[in-house]
């Protein structure tokens, strides 16, 4: 099953980039500059992973834009792309839901890493909700079904 | 200040303190001694008044008790009778007993003038006085008292004579008074080493012998008679050799006679030179004293002084420090901000290029390793520029501290561990001191960690080969101390003034970017403690860390 990404910088040569590595590494990923972009793309198709980047420009930046998609879709794990002077931002943004964050310039493998650790993660998030809705869909008074 | 100007400084200090002690009390001193020397002359005055008056009134009476007694012989009795020498003698005798001497020969004298008889030491009789003025004048007048002439026995004395009328016409009885007594009676108005006291007429000539400058009588006095009024008068004049003379006169003698009672009214008035060696030692002891007292005073103040300038100045220093810290960590951030993103790009750049090297075609071209090499130095040199804007952020990040409980001595041995491989190669022997006692504080670890590293790891480097680091801990009444000292190459007093500034480095370009000590400094200051530097060129260094034991209200917030 093919990941699907979703990174979200203003900076568009970095966002072109990194779109053509991680589509080259095998992953689904499509890249947009601003948050109101991000909102509209998530609305169109699920996103496994989004990279979010928190100082942008503009009306929302990334930490508007994380609320946003954590109410939209919480199940999407959210990897902060952060400077140095935005850790305390990033703390906020794990308070916030986020998954994790990246100190920019972030290594390549580094953030593959991450995403592949966010993957998981919503995986296993995604297996558990699907089992419980099995789980509810087969109970029915005085039956037991074994959950295996 | 400079050392000199507070040498400058200091002298005045003194100079006006001497003088704001000194000046009043020598004012009050002469004020109070002008006010004395001026009771005192008055004083001396008062005195001569009454010395004159009693005196006058004693020549006065001696006169006037001689003048009745010749009056009263005279009327009663005859030229025939006293014209006897025995009867004349006789009456000398008498006279002179019962009044205690003071005549010196009696005679009786014609109308025409004729020395008739005459009783004395003298050989008088004979001699005609017609001429003399003195006769003339007791004819006219009946009783006179004569100033002090020579006459014929060529001696100064002075007569009293009185005119008497009997069958036989005028007659005079002339008594000459012993100079001497009268003599003895003026002296007793005069007192102490400089007075004097004497006779003078109406014409300024002395009547009676003067004590001083050799005035006999019959001498000029150099006084101004007419300066004496009829009562009692002082007069005050100053000698040619410059003292004060205060001169009190009163007329005797029907007027005729001036007593003069002169003195220096300073004679008996201490002065400076009359000082005895107990006031000397006293008024020297005095004055030391407070010589001492100013100089060790104003010493004292000079000093502390000096010591609040150093402070101050250190607070400035401390002042402006941090100023440019703030200032230069909101410039660093900026920077390392809007370096930080090509940054990211080149470096996702050049990873997308070597990702497509990786691809058949790429992979078998001739410059196929050349790509490679071009890009991996792009990235190593990424991995630099980035490290440097990595500390420029962390010199320029406000994330306040993690509190917690810190154990200082665990921190550094912790730290101590991962320079000990480097050390031993580089034959550095680390030593500690560390004091157990030490309580643990409320601090951030991690910072402390590097804090502790950027020194140490200063310290290695300023060691270079062999030499000895020394890390000791000791706690004080509110703080924690921590030592750690070089036995390294020292550092030079202008390198010392700059070492905490960011970006300044001795080391070279690829060793060190300049912010480690920056960065200490910074922390040290968030911790709320302090952090200074020693150091002596070619004996080593030693920083100093002060901690608070506990946390201040401005640390907290």
């Amino acid at each position: 099953m093919e990941i699907k990404v979703l990174v979200v910088d203003d900076e568009i040569d970095f966002l072109e980039t990194i779109v053509k590595r991680l589509e080259k590494k095998g992953l689904h990923t499509v890249g947009v500059t601003s948050g109101e972009d991000a909102l509209i793309k998530i609305k169109e198709k699920y996103y496994d992973v989004i990279l979010l980047d928190i100082k942008m420009p503009g009306g929302m930046d990334g930490l508007d834009a994380l609320k946003e998609i954590k109410s939209r879709q919480p199940l999407a794990e959210v990897i902060l792309l952060t400077g140095h002077g935005t850790v305390e931002s990033s703390v906020e943004g794990m308070r916030l839901g986020a998954f994790d964050y990246v100190l920019k310039p972030a290594k390549f493998e580094e953030l593959c890493e991450k995403i592949a650790q966010a993957y998981m993660k919503k995986s296993d998030q995604d297996n558990k909700i699907r089992k419980a809705n099995i789980q509810q869909l087969l109970r029915f008074p005085g039956r037991v079904f074994d959950q295996e | 200040m400079s050392k000199p100007m507070y040498r400058v400084f200091r002298q005045k200090m003194i100079i006006i303190t001497l003088l704001i002690s000194f000046v009043p009390l020598t004012l009050l001193g002469y004020t109070i001694y002008y006010g004395f020397a001026k009771a005192y002359c008055q004083r001396v005055e008062q005195q001569m008044t009454a010395r004159v008056t009693a005196c006058s009134q004693s020549l006065d009476l001696f006169l006037e008790e001689r003048k009745v007694i010749l009056s009263a012989i005279a009327k009663s009795g005859s030229l025939s009778y006293y014209n006897d020498p025995s009867h004349l003698r006789e009456l000398f005798e008498t006279i002179n007993n019962q009044t205690g001497g003071g005549l010196v020969d009696l005679g009786v004298i014609d109308s025409h003038g004729d020395h008739l008889a005459y009783v004395g030491p003298y050989s008088l009789e004979g001699f005609n006085y017609r001429e003399q003025a003195w006769f003339n004048l007791v004819m006219a007048k009946g009783i006179y008292v004569s100033d002090v002439y020579m006459g014929f026995r060529q001696m100064p004395h002075f007569v009293i004579a009185v005119k008497a009328g009997d069958a036989a016409g005028d007659w005079i009885l002339r008594a000459t008074i012993d100079p001497e007594i009268f003599a003895r009676i003026v002296t007793t108005a005069q007192t102490g080493k400089t007075g004097d006291a004497f006779i003078i007429n109406s014409a300024g000539i002395c009547q009676s012998p003067s004590r001083f400058n050799k005035k006999e009588i019959l001498a000029p006095s150099g006084l101004d008679p007419s300066r004496f009024g009829s009562s009692t008068t002082v007069v005050k004049k100053n000698t040619v050799s410059g003292l004060r003379r205060v001169h009190v006169g009163k007329w005797i003698n029907n007027g005729n006679w001036l007593l003069v009672v002169t003195q220096d009214p300073d004679e008996n008035l201490p002065s400076f030179s009359d000082m005895k060696t107990e006031e000397i030692t006293i008024f020297s002891l005095a004055l030391f004293a407070i010589v001492v007292t100013t100089v060790v005073t104003t010493g004292m103040s000079v000093n502390k002084l000096q010591e609040r300038d150093r402070e101050l100045e250190e607070l400035n220093a401390h002042l402006i420090q941090t100023d440019k810290m703030a200032a230069l960590g909101k410039m660093a951030a900026g920077v390392a901000h809007e370096i930080n993103n090509p940054l990211g790009i080149i470096a996702t750049k050049a990873g997308w290029m070597r990702d497509l090297l990786e691809e058949e075609a790429f992979r078998n071209s001739d410059n196929f390793k050349e790509y490679d090499g071009a890009l991996r130095k792009i990235e190593e040199h990424v991995e630099r520029a980035g490290k440097v804007t990595h500390n420029m952020l962390g010199f320029a990040r406000s994330m306040e501290p993690v509190m917690e409980r810190v154990n200082i001595n665990g921190v550094l041995k912790k730290t101590l561990e991962f320079l000990d491989h480097h050390a031993q190669i580089n034959n550095i022997r680390i030593n500690t001191g560390f004091d157990d006692a030490i309580p643990e504080i409320m601090s951030d670890r991690s910072q402390l960690q590097q804090v502790f590293l950027n020194i140490i790891n200063n310290a290695v480097d300023a060691i270079e080969k062999q030499g000895t680091i020394t890390v000791e801990t000791a706690k004080n009444a509110e703080t924690l101390v921590i030592d750690i000292k070089d036995t390294g190459k020292g550092i030079p007093d202008t390198v010392k003034k700059r070492i905490f500034d960011p970006f300044f480095t001795t080391k070279a370009a690829e060793k060190g970017t300049g912010l480690g000590l920056s960065i200490t400094y910074r922390i040290i200051e968030k911790l709320g403690g302090t952090i200074r530097v020693k150091s002596r060129k070619g004996k080593g260094t030693c920083f100093t860390v002060v901690l608070p034991l506990t946390l201040s209200k401005k640390t907290i917030a």
